[in-house]
């Protein structure tokens, strides 16, 4: 596979599914899904709603279950070993859609609260880790505030320093700018660009396809839980291979 | 009017202003709110009317109050023919409406000190985003100190009672590593040795530091609505969250003896339970063991407040959304931490109402003791006092000083848990 070496960005490999099958009752939502991340590399992952792109990586931190197949994160096989699952979690930062921060927490309080509990760091240390990350997503003088006051981009910045407090080596981004107003947007895409500069390896849900353009290294289409086609941004937005992919972007690029 | 200059851009943008000045003080209130309409204004006069005529009634009832008589009959000379409370049986059986009528009066100031210490101890839980963390410790002993002064008997008993406790949660500390449910088995084995050990080796030393003993068939009057609700409210508070969390369960074993615990408690009235407490529950238990009534009555209230706990406490956990626990999961918290750190402190916060409400009910039912033969201050009016020849016949002096002194509390209970919801406020909803 060619155009898969040309891919990579290292060989050390961070996320290997193989053959990876998900029912919800009877309802076949993942379907033989074989995918190898490697080390530093940002992938992008669209298609339309319902094609189980959300689920394949919430599946990846262990918040849905597989029911046939292989997962492979950093090394560890998951199993439904409860202390495996959260050293994987601890590993693997999670950006959700309605950012879910604790709101009877304060923003430092919801970066050092992981930290603390799991990492086992010392409350001064964490406080200073925090800060930094909050630093970096351009929001220190929010630390005392409760995320109830902040706005939404805001909020997903502060969830994205939350995760990036427990140094994760992995980031999950689950449509981080579906609930955002559209002046929000660039603040939260500039923050993942920046990451993805530093060489975090990411995986993101997203329909942002300038975004895609600008910073995946590979774009995955997905369609009834299965990967339809995958390529560099350039290929994959220019020279679809796909019938359903070319009819997807002639539907989200048609305006 | 043409509509070729419909092109417009603003040059200056408008400063904040303040709202129109109009007419504000007690008329526009009164206008506003009592006289707004004329059906208003209707029953506004009428409310009047039936408020004052009440008060006009009850005022030389209130006023005319004889406080000082020795007898119903004395009291009714001494208001000769006018209308008149007879208050004096509440200051001539003062002690006995608070502390029962076997309670030796000369002992009174034992459970008056634990009542003023209860005060001590609980404020650190109630305002502990003010008081420092270390005044906990005073909580934590209360309930050792309480018992000691109200039963009386030596200090072994409350020490190694706490001794047991610390130790039990030293080996729960211990084994946390491996398995939070161990862990808490184990802890309570642990506690359980330990009392059974120390029980047989402290035997012969019942006579150090011992307050006169006061058995619990003494006790009565409001002491034992307060003792029954204080406790019986503080531990169901956690055996319901237990209950909630169990309910919750991914095990369907833990799961299913929730449900049918809670299920089974909530479909018996209280008032059953209390006679299985008074009477059944002897008969399961092996003959000659004496088990003290009104412990077996706190138990079944705490059983029954806990089941209503439990299910207020899962409307507040089902109200999370679904994200939450998704974010903690993320994080890698275990349950115990998700639990501790994110879910429960919001679900409680959202529970607060139901779970004072159920307070608030169970305090009110501990004066259901009364009909076991328990003289609560329901117990004491009904029983020692109205059948006394002195006071046959005074119920509105005696039963309003019950209402007052339940309606007291409870709204104390109700402003505080208002007072404590704000506090909790950061979501600015």
């Amino acid at each position: 596979m060619a155009a898969e070496t040309q891919m990579k960005v290292s060989d050390e490999v961070a996320i290997e599914i193989v053959k990876m099958n998900k029912w919800y009752g009877a309802f076949h939502v993942l379907r033989d899904i074989d995918l190898t991340v490697y080390r530093g590399e940002r992938i992008v992952i669209a298609g339309p709603s319902g094609s189980g792109k959300s689920t394949l990586i919430r599946c990846i931190n262990a918040l849905e279950e597989h029911q046939k197949g292989k997962i492979t994160v950093d090394g560890t096989v998951l199993s439904n070993d409860i202390k495996n699952i959260d050293r994987i979690r601890s590993e693997v930062g999670m950006v959700f859609q309605h950012f879910n921060l604790f709101p009877h927490l304060t923003i430092l309080e919801n970066c050092t609260l992981a930290p603390i509990w799991v990492r086992k760091t010392p409350k001064r240390e964490a406080e200073e880790i925090a800060m930094h990350f909050l630093t970096k997503v351009k929001i220190p003088e929010q630390a005392d505030k409760y995320p109830g006051q902040l706005s939404g981009g805001q909020q997903q910045r502060v969830a994205i320093a939350r995760s990036l407090c427990m140094k994760p080596r992995i980031m999950l981004f689950d449509e981080p700018t579906s609930a955002l107003d559209p002046e929000m947007i660039s603040e939260v895409l500039d923050t993942m660009i920046e990451l993805a500069e530093e060489g975090m390896t990411m995986l993101c849900v997203t329909h942002e396809m300038g975004f895609a353009r600008k910073v995946a290294n590979r774009v995955i289409f997905m369609d009834q839980g299965q990967i339809v086609e995958q390529n560099e941004p350039e290929e994959f937005f220019n020279n679809p291979q796909s019938e359903r992919t070319k009819l997807f972007l002639s539907q989200i690029l048609g305006h | 009017m043409s509509h070729d200059n419909i092109a417009f851009h603003r040059k200056h943008m408008l400063p904040e202003a303040p709202p129109p000045v109009t007419e504000t003080g007690a008329i526009k209130w009164l206008r506003e709110n009592l006289f707004s309409s004329i059906p208003n204004g209707i029953l506004t006069v009428v409310s009047a009317y039936v408020v004052l005529t009440i008060a006009m009634a009850a005022a030389p009832w209130f006023f005319n109050g004889v406080w000082d008589s020795p007898s119903l009959s004395a009291c009714r000379e001494m208001l000769d023919g006018r209308t008149g409370a007879c208050f004096a049986v509440l200051t001539e059986r003062w002690n006995q409406l608070l502390f029962g009528f076997q309670y030796p009066s000369r002992l009174y100031w034992r459970p008056t000190l634990a009542f003023v210490l209860l005060f001590v101890a609980i404020a650190p839980v109630l305002f502990i985003k003010y008081t420092p963390r270390g005044l906990l410790v005073l909580t934590g002993l209360y309930p050792f100190i309480a018992y000691w002064l109200i039963w009386g008997g030596s200090i072994v008993v409350p020490v190694v009672a706490l001794l047991g406790v610390l130790f039990g949660a030293f080996v729960y500390r211990r084994t946390m590593t491996a398995s939070a449910g161990v862990a808490v088995i184990a802890g309570i084995v642990a506690a359980m040795v330990f009392w059974w050990a120390a029980g047989a080796v402290t035997a012969g030393l019942s006579g150090v530091m011992a307050l006169e003993p006061v058995a619990s068939r003494d006790m009565g009057g409001f002491m034992i609505n307060l003792m029954l609700g204080v406790i019986c409210v503080s531990l169901s508070l956690p055996f319901g969250i237990l209950l909630a969390l169990g309910r919750q369960s991914s095990m369907p074993i833990v799961k299913w003896i929730c449900v049918a615990f809670i299920e089974f408690i909530r479909g018996v009235p209280l008032i059953t339970l209390l006679f299985v407490a008074n009477v059944v529950l002897a008969y399961f238990l092996p003959p000659g063991t004496t088990f003290d009534l009104i412990l077996r009555v706190i138990i079944m209230i705490t059983m029954f407040a806990s089941a209503y706990i439990a299910e207020v406490i899962r409307g507040g956990l089902a109200a999370l959304p679904r994200g939450q626990y998704e974010a903690a999961d993320s994080l890698g918290l275990d349950y115990a931490q998700s639990m501790q750190l994110v879910i429960l402190p919001q679900a409680l916060r959202i529970s607060i109402p139901g779970i004072v409400n159920v307070a608030v009910g169970l305090f009110k039912d501990t004066t259901l003791v009364s009909v076991i033969s328990m003289f609560d201050i329901v117990g004491m009016i009904r029983g020692p006092i109205l059948a006394s020849t002195e006071w046959n016949g005074v119920y509105w002096e005696l039963f309003g000083f019950a209402a007052l002194l339940f309606f007291i509390t409870c709204y104390g209970i109700s402003q505080y848990s208002q007072w404590l919801e704000r506090q909790l406020q950061t979501d600015h909803r």
